[in-house]
């Protein structure tokens, strides 16, 4: 794997992002705006509870780590669009670019933008309504990644929905992480779904990071075997991910998709 | 690029730059391109002609590796682009005229891009070049989408001979061109050949064009090749006053297999 083509992948991302305020917008406003609403949630419940609960630092710092979560999914997914709507396939699959620099390329690219987002929420969510993130302790450097390595593996899926479905597909992006919150217990513990959806739920690293979360926040202890069973899945997922978007690009150098990708009757 | 003939004369100076052996490409039982066989040399500029539907854009997609034939080889420099496609392909690039660059970024960032990608050393002194030979000095800041399509075509060049390719394709490179524009990129396209010493396969519907510039032509029809030779010597061949009527001819009524092979 060589550094400058994938150095190239991460450099358009920056021309872009800087040459167009409509890009660098939503790396920070849609999650900002979420963390200011929640904010003003978690203090009006407070207020209800009375003392008796903090929710602050589980309603809000779910939100902020889902928030995390789906930022670096769309920041991998958004980096392959862009490609997509400047019909740039041919001039780039054309050159000695390997998958794997292309897709490291677009993980990178995701790590820049969707760190702005992280410091804009850890800001706010600090400074305006006292979240302590830290009180997780050395877990939350896990926790993220964990989040982080989902992210990307999701990132890295949608991206080959839209490659292997054509460019009208990119409406399946978007709505993915809200398909999967549900299943992953957010905002409450996986033993509140059904039997049916805590089984989807398992499968999903994102679940034992919340429950983790809940667990340490109430004083409790989040075993190292669950934790490694969500790396694992995690790291899974990434594995699965790539090698679905190579198939995907195997089968679009076969039939041609790729050649012809620009024309929506491809899909 | 100077009546050498049948090409022998380029030929001899190295080995192909371009091997393609046995070549196909099938969609379920529709045959899109069926055995095709050429090379393209040093200094050599191929014209690939045929009429719409005839192959060539699935010939080139081949070749670029965007395509993947059911049968047969693609070498670029004697590099195997299905075993070692990327080490094939940094010795190849292509400008066509359904492949704009992105348009949302300048033309010196797109140099830059692709200059990355390609892995050019001393890539700020080789876009600098690029841009004077191009004269796309006072143009370098300004998003390719504002481009007129003369100055898009001379950006899409630019960055086609980039990593100074051993092979290079151009796909209608001077399609939407006025004749003036057009006649101007010829004359870089026949010196790039010659100063660089790369091998051009060219497409074009342009027969003037074709006489002009390449060496050798291919004529391409229901993905097989009918005729290859030089293109001011096939008309008189084949009893057509000119290429363009030879090409009308065969477009319409492709010749017997056996005289095919005779060009």
């Amino acid at each position: 794997m060589r550094v400058k083509p994938i150095a190239a992948i991460l450099l358009r991302q920056f021309y872009l992002i800087r040459s167009s305020p409509v890009r660098a917008l939503p790396m920070f406003a849609w999650v900002a705006m979420d963390i200011v609403v929640w904010g003003f949630i978690t203090r009006y419940l407070n207020s209800m509870a009375a003392g008796r609960f903090n929710y602050v630092p589980s309603l809000l710092g779910a939100v902020l780590m889902w928030d995390f979560f789906t930022r670096i999914m769309q920041g991998v997914s958004t980096a392959f669009l862009e490609d997509v709507w400047s019909r740039n396939f041919l001039n780039l699959f054309a050159t000695p670019l390997t998958i794997s620099e292309y897709i490291l390329g677009l993980v990178l690219t995701s790590v820049g933008t969707s760190a702005v987002g992280l410091i804009v929420m850890l800001a706010l969510a600090t400074a305006l309504f006292g979240l302590s993130f830290f009180s997780l302790g050395a877990l939350l450097v896990p926790f993220l990644l964990v989040l982080f390595s989902f992210g990307i593996a999701l990132g890295v899926l949608a991206s080959a929905l839209v490659l292997r479905l054509g460019p009208a597909s990119e409406w399946l992006v978007w709505p993915l992480p809200a398909l999967l919150s549900p299943f992953v217990g957010v905002f409450y513990p996986l033993a509140t779904l059904p039997l049916w959806m805590q089984d989807i739920g398992h499968l999903l690293p994102p679940s034992y990071v919340f429950e983790g979360m809940r667990a340490i926040l109430a004083g409790e202890t989040f075993s190292a075997g669950s934790l490694a069973v969500c790396a694992a899945i995690a790291v899974l997922d990434i594995m699965l991910a790539a090698y679905f978007f190579t198939r995907v690009f195997r089968y679009a150098i076969r039939t041609g998709l790729l050649a012809r990708y620009s024309a929506e009757s491809a899909a | 690029m100077a009546d050498n003939g049948t090409g022998s004369a380029v030929r001899g100076e190295a080995g192909p730059v371009l091997s393609v052996a046995g070549l196909s490409k099938s969609y379920s039982d529709v045959a899109a391109v069926e055995g095709v066989s050429f090379e393209v040399h040093c200094r050599e500029v191929v014209g690939l002609l045929g009429p719409n539907g005839a192959g060539k854009t699935t010939t080139i997609n081949m070749i670029l590796g965007v395509l993947s034939p059911t049968a047969g080889s693609v070498l670029i420099g004697g590099i195997d682009l299905a075993r070692q496609r990327s080490h094939a392909l940094a010795h190849a690039n292509f400008s066509a005229v359904y492949a704009p660059l992105p348009g949302n970024l300048t033309v010196a960032q797109n140099l830059r891009f692709f200059g990355l990608v390609y892995g050019i050393p001393a890539l700020a002194r080789r876009v600098g070049e690029l841009l004077r030979q191009f004269d796309l000095e006072r143009l370098r800041d300004t998003k390719c989408g504002l481009l007129s399509s003369g100055e898009q075509t001379r950006v899409a060049l630019a960055k086609a001979v980039l990593n100074r390719p051993r092979l290079l394709l151009l796909d209608e490179p001077t399609a939407s061109l006025d004749p003036a524009a057009a006649q101007t990129i010829r004359a870089r396209i026949r010196n790039l050949a010659l100063d660089t010493g790369c091998g051009i396969l060219w497409t074009s519907h342009n027969m003037y064009e074709v006489e002009e510039v390449c060496d050798r032509v291919l004529f391409l029809s229901h993905g097989r090749i009918l005729l290859e030779g030089d293109p001011r010597r096939l008309p008189g061949e084949h009893g057509a006053a000119t290429l363009e009527e030879l090409f009308i001819r065969l477009a319409r009524e492709p010749l017997a297999e056996p005289l095919q092979r005779a060009g």
